[in-house]
């Protein structure tokens, strides 16, 4: 069996007729991924698998959600935690756009403040952050002004 | 029209804050101005602070407005468990202004986004303190006659205080001040800041002593040294008395210099110091209740 068949054999099996495909998610981040995107929530088909191997990541995972397309501002939350996702949009089974993700210039929700001492710590209210430095990433919160950095970062 | 708030000194600009100092100078001329008549204010203070809250209610009550409030949280609703969300949507029906002193960083830009009328943060826990911040410029302006060219020595605990962060956040909006820190290593200003004045290209000095530097200054900005900072209560006893002003160390400094403290003091400007006359830190208290009338004045456009 030629490679291209193999290719195209092992994509078959979880092929989705239109929707879209997020590939190159830390395994580990998989169901933040899930709950950030809301995905419990979708009632169209959805397939994950996780622990693939990765040349680059070593591990990855993978969503492909069927009859569903991200807007920029929606996908872009996630990358507070896959860095490195790429979406494939997929038209009729074939790819028709790719997509990385990108750092917005607000976070809102998703993260928490690391200052246990803000109002957000200790009131039900929605964290607000600037993002004041992509790579590293670095967080100001709107209310207490204190800047949770990368390795601080704990999601909701 | 979008109501006016003063949560965090960076909210305001250059022309705010000499706006401000104009009022200021005015209600220092004539401080019974009843310009908050038939107006209530709440002041709301979930922690105590003798001296802040009762300077806003001085200048309230100069400015003619009545008061409603509590001074500290185990008086208010909050000792029921109510979340400052609701303390602030009730207390914002009933009121035209509301000041807020609370114990949590943060809390001020929240009751100010959950109330309709204006919120003025009289200090969230170690984050900001604005009215302090426009006393002090207040203090600066009056002792100095201007806010360029301020050559500013900070002593104490520069990694903490608040009021020094923006202090020299405000300063640095006026024409080449120069700032110099005295700290001890562990409360030294943090890089944040030092990176703020070089990106505008601001000069400071770093000592770790108070010496016969200060004879430049135009301006000494005393705040204590807080055991409670220290990890190691060696430490703390190592560096407890270097920050500690004297009047003979004073005999050489500037004519125009004159020593601010935000108060309360403990023991890091000696009593000696309170004779002479370029003591400062109790008339800036005096020119907190003018500068909070401005404010006021400035948020509510009574003037």
């Amino acid at each position: 069996m030629s490679d291209s068949l193999k290719k195209k054999l092992k994509l078959k099996v979880s092929a989705i007729n239109d929707g879209t495909v997020i590939d190159h998610i830390p395994s580990e981040n998989l169901f933040k991924v899930i709950s950030i995107l809301g995905l419990e929530k979708v009632k169209s088909q959805i397939t994950f698998g996780f622990n693939f191997e990765s040349e680059k990541m070593g591990s990855k995972a993978i969503i492909k959600v069927s009859d569903v397309f991200f807007e920029d501002d929606e996908i872009n939350k996630i990358s507070l935690i896959a860095r490195n996702a790429k979406l494939n949009i997929i038209r009729d089974y074939e790819v028709v756009e790719k997509r990385v993700v990108e750092v917005p210039d607000k976070v809102i929700g998703i993260v928490k403040c690391f200052n246990p001492k803000c109002i957000t710590n200790n009131e039900e209210i929605t964290t607000y952050f600037n993002v004041i430095s992509k790579n590293p990433l670095d967080l100001k919160c709107k209310y207490c002004e204190k800047i949770t950095h990368e390795h601080q970062m704990v999601i909701k | 029209m979008k109501k006016k708030d003063l949560i965090s000194i960076t909210d305001y600009s250059k022309e705010d804050y000499l706006r401000i100092l104009e009022l200021a100078a005015d209600f220092e001329e004539n401080p019974n101005q009843r310009l908050l008549e038939g107006k209530v204010v709440a002041s709301l203070f979930f922690e105590p602070s003798t001296r802040t809250r009762l300077s806003f209610e001085t200048a309230i009550n100069r400015l003619g407005g009545r008061i409603i409030g509590f001074s500290d949280a185990g008086s208010s609703s909050v000792s029921k468990g109510e979340t400052l969300h609701d303390t602030t949507r009730m207390v914002s029906n009933y009121v035209d202004l509301i000041v807020m002193r609370h114990p949590l960083e943060g809390s001020a830009r929240y009751a100010a986004e959950v109330a309709d009328v204006p919120v003025i943060n009289a200090g969230d826990g170690a984050n900001q303190h604005p009215t302090q911040t426009l006393l002090d410029m207040y203090s600066i302006l009056k002792t100095q006659g201007t806010l360029d060219n301020i050559n500013i020595f900070i002593i104490g605990d520069l990694k903490y205080g608040r009021t020094v962060h923006s202090l020299l956040m405000a300063l640095s909006e006026f024409e080449n001040p120069i700032f110099n820190f005295i700290a001890p290593e562990e409360l030294a200003m943090p890089e944040e800041y030092k990176l703020f004045l070089k990106d505008k290209g601001i000069r400071y000095f770093e000592h770790t002593e108070i010496n016969e530097n200060i004879n430049h200054a135009d301006i000494i900005y005393m705040t204590r040294v807080q055991k409670e900072r220290f990890m190691d209560p060696i430490e703390y006893e190592k560096v407890k008395n270097v920050y500690i002003l004297k009047n003979n160390m004073l005999k050489d400094t500037k004519p125009n210099m004159r020593i601010l403290h935000p108060l309360p003091r403990i023991n890091e400007i000696h009593t000696d110091v309170d004779k002479n006359e370029k003591a400062y830190y109790f008339t800036q208290a005096r020119n907190g209740v003018f500068t909070r009338q401005a404010i006021i004045a400035h948020i509510l456009n009574l003037k």
